[in-house]
Parts: structure tokens; sequence; C-alpha cells
């Protein structure tokens, strides 16, 4: 899949000494991470701890304010507006909230990226939308409005759309978020079974551990705006670091906080 | 104090700047923008089609109080005969380019500010950026373009259905010859003036139109709100800068034309 | 399945009905109300000499018993400081050489025009011939003034040549 002028070593995505801002917030502070090809990463952390900014600095919508992207070695920085696009068509985005174009059909959404950049043929385009609709069972929803449709139904429909333009990269930002646990586990089997069909390389920001640990090669944990652990599931499962610990074993914690409450115990303080 | 003031000097300066560097994107990305029709057709629909009852309503209503006025006014001076020119000149050279403007800002401005601003909220732009679809072309142009094709024939539409209601004011509800009324129009209007006419809706359509895409594209901007409120900030502003920027454009035509 | 085609058409018509009456509004604005000063078919001009104009500037319109047939193109003086005003007037007009030009405004403080009242003569006025038999404009001032003191009895008296 590599391009020939690339050497192959080169990881296909690379983060090096990121720092993004926002105002006089830091929101990223010198980030390292690789993802590896054809691989499944999944960055994990808190809520408000820059993990969707980190993935909106991949996918080349926000500008870092130090530090690069590497695509296949290349800083996407010093990309100019046709090596962006080349970009940008080799890789998709998954949004939280989807960003389905709410003016436009299931079909419509599905056919836009195809329709306008891309050169294919008419006939071409219809056949993979019709395709990809297939794939996730949306054949027969192809004339219904993104507001007509289910939540689950419009992630998949998101889902179809980043899938569409056959990318080496997809980006997805908290696939889960506000699901119940059955289709938690029904997005990551899709995601992990997608990936196994189509051969792309994922990553994934999420919070919901046990699922993430189940589908993903790769594990990064960020908390307030650094890596602070890199690896594989298993090797995050014994970690002894104590942000891994914290951000790992705070739903067994809970059984024992909450019982202290019903005893009347004070409510610990970095919980108040 | 004086540091505020040049802060806020230099931030409207700086936002003059942005919105004209917007603008001008706006234009020129709808070179190449691919399937650039549909989209035109269906701003067209929004900007025009959609408005047309509203411009009919008040251009009528607008013709019908300035025939009322016009003929008791001219009465007092025993020059009923000009209401007319009266109704015609002042429809033709101000009030159908600027009142068409408002209204199409009113109806279809605020709604593509809202439409815009909800969709940077949902990252509907971001999106398409992500998919190598340049946002610019995507959703801006088709609207710039169609404001300038929809404005001239709202004010034309204005014009005429205006010039019917002085009619009805003054020949149909008062005793003004039918005949006297539409001799001294076609009398009193000149090249000049339609040619007028059509510059304003032009520069009105282009201003208004493009402040309503900025502030709708750059909703997420408004450092003080977010979500919700910063879409109804931005459709405010859309309205307030436009009508503002109809009235003063509308002052600066007349003072270079005339 | 595709995204159904006749949504599309519909839309397309509505629009295109909507910019074909407009174009046809445009051109009724700028052709037929637009037009109302312009002198479309071929036309030839005269002059003519006043004492006074009385707010007759270029762009006025020229009348026979009340029609449109021309307007004014210009108003200067001549050696004599009398104003003389070039009219352009519609060229398949036979005027005869003894024709009047008088300037009247419609209503009392409406806009000035010149009417032409044709005479009986054969011979023609020649194109840029100086009509001398006019009328000039009513000083509206004098006028009030002796209706006020009881001076006159018809307007049309007052200013004779």
């Amino acid at each position: 899949m590599s391009s020939p002028d690339t050497p192959p070593s080169a990881p296909l995505l690379e983060v090096r000494g990121l720092c993004k801002n926002f105002g006089d917030h830091t929101v990223l502070h010198d980030l390292n991470l690789v993802v590896p090809r054809g691989r499944l990463l999944t960055i994990l952390g808190k809520s408000g701890t820059g993990k969707s900014v980190l993935l909106k600095c991949l996918a080349g919508v926000l500008v870092p304010d130090a530090g690069d992207v590497l695509f296949e070695g290349r800083p996407l920085s010093s990309e100019d507006a046709p090596g962006l696009a080349a970009f940008r068509r080799r890789c998709s985005y998954l949004f939280q909230g989807n960003a389905l174009l709410d003016s436009l059909t299931a079909w419509d959404n599905v056919a836009l990226p195809l329709e306008q950049a891309t050169l294919l043929p008419k006939p071409e385009i219809r056949a993979r939308v019709r395709d990809a609709l297939r794939r996730l069972e949306l054949e027969a929803d192809a004339d219904r409005y993104p507001s007509q449709m289910s939540g689950g139904m419009q992630k998949r429909l998101a889902l179809a759309r980043a899938l569409v333009t056959r990318p080496e990269i997809v980006l997805f930002d908290e696939p889960t978020a506000g699901l119940d646990p059955i289709r938690r586990n029904a997005v990551f089997t899709m995601i992990a079974h997608s990936q196994r069909e189509f051969g792309f390389t994922a990553v994934v920001v999420t919070h919901d551990l046990p699922e993430a640990l189940a589908a993903s090669d790769r594990v990064a944990l960020l908390v307030d705006g650094t890596l602070c652990f890199k690896g594989a599931p298993a090797e995050f499962q014994d970690s002894a670091s104590p942000a891994v610990a914290a951000f790992r074993d705070s739903a067994s914690h809970l059984a024992g906080q909450i019982a202290a409450i019903r005893r009347g115990e004070p409510v610990p303080a970095d919980l108040a | 104090m004086l540091s505020a003031t040049g802060r806020s000097t230099l931030r409207i300066f700086g936002e003059l700047g942005d919105f004209a560097r917007f603008t001008a994107r706006g234009y020129t990305s709808a070179i190449g923008s691919r399937r650039l029709g549909r989209r035109l057709a269906r701003a067209i629909y929004e900007q025009g089609v959609r408005c047309l009852p509203v411009i009919l309503i008040v251009g009528t209503f607008t013709g019908l109080v300035l025939g009322l006025q016009g003929y008791h006014t001219l009465k007092g001076f025993g020059s009923a005969s000009l209401l007319g020119p009266l109704v015609a000149n002042s429809l033709i050279r101000e009030l159908a380019p600027v009142l068409a403007a408002l209204m199409i800002v009113g109806q279809a401005g605020s709604a593509l500010t809202a439409e815009l601003g909800i969709q940077r909220n949902s990252e509907q732009i971001d999106a398409l950026e992500t998919m190598g679809i340049d946002p610019h072309g995507f959703l801006v142009a088709p609207r710039l373009l169609a404001a300038l094709i929809v404005y001239p024939i709202m004010t034309a539409f204005f014009a005429l259905i205006g010039l019917v209601g002085g009619w009805i004011s003054g020949s149909v509800l008062l005793p003004l010859p039918g005949s006297v009324y539409w001799s001294s129009v076609y009398r009193a209007i000149g090249p000049e003036d339609v040619a007028q006419c059509i510059v304003k809706a032009l520069v009105f359509g282009g201003l208004t139109i493009a402040l309503c895409c900025y502030n709708g594209f750059t909703a997420h901007r408004r450092s003080t709100t977010t979500g919700a409120r910063a879409v109804s900030a931005s459709t405010t502003r859309a309205v307030v800068f436009s009508s503002i920027s109809v009235l003063a454009a509308d002052y600066l035509i007349t003072s270079l034309l005339v | 399945m595709n995204a159904s085609p006749t949504k599309y058409t519909r839309l397309d018509l509505t629009v295109g009905t909507f910019v074909l009456a407009g174009l046809l509004a445009l051109t009724f604005l700028a052709m037929r109300i637009g037009a109302g000063n312009s002198v479309s078919s071929a036309s030839t001009t005269y002059r003519a000499s006043f004492t006074n104009l009385g707010g007759l500037a270029s762009g006025s319109s020229v009348m026979i018993s009340g029609v449109v047939v021309g307007r004014v193109d210009k108003v200067d003086l001549d050696e004599r400081f009398h104003a003389i005003a070039t009219l352009r007037v519609r060229a398949d007009l036979k005027l005869s050489a003894d024709t009047t030009a008088s300037i009247r405004s419609s209503g009392l403080i409406g806009e000035k025009f010149i009417a032409l009242s044709p005479g009986g003569e054969d011979v023609l006025l020649k194109t840029d011939e100086l009509i001398t038999d006019t009328e000039s404009a009513v000083d509206l001032e004098s006028l009030i003034s002796r209706f006020a003191f009881g001076g006159v009895k018809s307007p049309d008296s007052s200013d004779k040549k």
C-alpha cells in the first residue's frame, strides 16, 4: 500500500513533539506517538484530556502549535494543497456526533466524498455507495434523512461514509459515546470487523475500557495532555503505574466508595 | 483607555480583513467546485422562490402607502398628476433595492446563518474538510452566486408590484386617471434610474449574503458563547450587520451616482 | 434506490421558472419603464430660443398634444444671452417652419416640458433650425404675487413673447 518513494520503514502515521494550546490553556504537551500500519490503536483518557484535539491534529483539521504529524514520514505541515488533499483521500474521520449533512439523504451523504473529492465515473460511485450501504445494513434507508434515523443507524451511516472512500487510515472519535453497553459492543465489533475486512489502520479515541482493551492491538493513555502509557493491552492490564491504575481500576474502586458513602463516611476529596 | 481603543480598532480591522478574505475565497472556490449547479439551484430556491411571497406582499403595501401619502400631499399643490413619478422614483431608486434586501436578509439570510452555524457546531464543516471537500466551495460559493442572481430579480419584482400598488391607491381607490399615472411613470424613469436600481441590488446581495455566510461559518469563534447561544448570537449579528450595511451602502451609492 | 431524480427536476423546474420570470421582469423594467425618456427611433434635432427656461433642463420631455415625441438634449446661452434649448425629436414627424414651442409644467410645481404646436405652412423645419416663435416659462413668483394682488386673469397671457 505504501507509495514507492517513501522508505517502507516509516510508520504510516507518527506524532512528534506535538503541542496544542487554546489561548493560555495548554491542551496537549510534547506528545510522541507512532501509529503502526494495519493495527487498531486505542487512545484512552478521561473526558476533557484532549483526546479529540489529538485526533483532529492527526486528521489535519487542527494545526499543532509545535511539533508535527508525519504521514509516511512526510510532515503534514509542509504539504501543499494537493498533498493535503491526497492525504485526506486516504484518511477518514468518524466524528463523535457523526457530522452527517442533515440536508442530504443517506445515499447522498455516503456518495458525497466520492462525488466531490474523486474523479470516479458515476456507475462506479453508485456501485460503491450501494456496497457500503449494504455492508452496514442500510440499503432500505437510502432515501431517508439522518434526522429520521436512530442514533445507531446514524453511527452506521457515518461509518459507511467514512469507509466508502476505501481509506488507509480511519480515525474514530468516541464512536461509543452515549450508547448502551450492548450497542457499545456492537460498534467495537463493527470496527474490528470492518478493519479486518478492509485492512485499514484504525485510531480509536474512547474511555470505554473493557471494550477497547478487547478490540485493540495497542493502547495509549492520555492524562492531562501527555501520554503516560503506550503499549499492548496486556501490558496495560499489568501496569503498576499510578496513572494507569487510577484509570483502569476506577470501576473496582466504585464498590468500595459506595459502601463507604452508605456507611456515612465523608466523601473522598477528589470526588467532592 | 487608549490601549483599549487601540485593541478594539485592531480587532475590527482584523475582522474586516477576515471577512474580505472569506468572501474572496467564497467566490474563487466556486471554480472547480463539483456539481455546483445543483447547490446553486437550491440556494436560488431558498433565497428567491421562498422569499417571493413576502416580497410581493411588502412591495404591494409599499406602493399602496406611497400612492396614498403621495396623492394627498401632491393634491395640496394641485400636482396629483405627478403621483406616478413620485412612486416610480422612490421605488426604483431607493425602496425596492433596500426593502427587498432587508426582506431577503430577514427570511433567507438569517436562516442560512443559523444553518451554517449549526453545521459548524455539529462538526459538519470539519467533516467536509476531512473528506477533502472545500467547505467554502461546497457551502458558501453557491449562496454567494445565488445572491447575485436573486437580488436583482427580487428587486425588479418588488418595484413592479409596488408600481401596481401605487396605481391601485391613486387610480382605483382615488380619482387619478390610470393613463396619467402610467404615462408619467414611463416618462419619469430613465435608463440611469434602472441601472442604479440594479447596481444597488447587486451590491446589497453580495454584501448581505456574504455577511450572513461569514457569521454562520465562524459561529465557533464567538469567544463569549458556545453551542446554541453562539448560533443565535451569530444569527443576530448577521441580521444586524446586514441591515446596517444595506442602509450605509445605499447612502454611499446614492451619493456617488447622483 | 438512487437519490430520487424527480425531487431535483421539480426543484430545477421551480427555480428555472423563477429565474425566467425574474429576467422577464428585469427586461420589462429596463426596456419598457426605464426607456421612457429615450427616443428609440431615428431622431433629428431642432433648436429653440427662450427668454426664460424656468427649470427646464436636459432630459425634459418634448410633447405634441400631450404625446412624448422627444426630449431636451442640452440647454445653453447664445451671444445675446438668450437660452437655447436643443430638442431631439422623432424624425418621422413633419414639422412646419412656423411651429411654436412653449415651456409648460404639469401642475403648479410639476416638471417642466416643451410643448410643440405645429403650424400650417408647407415649408418644413430643417435639422438644427432655430424655432423663434416660443413661449417662455411662467415666472411663478410674479404670477402668484399678481394673483394675490389681482393683476391678471389668465396665466397663459402673462408672459407672451
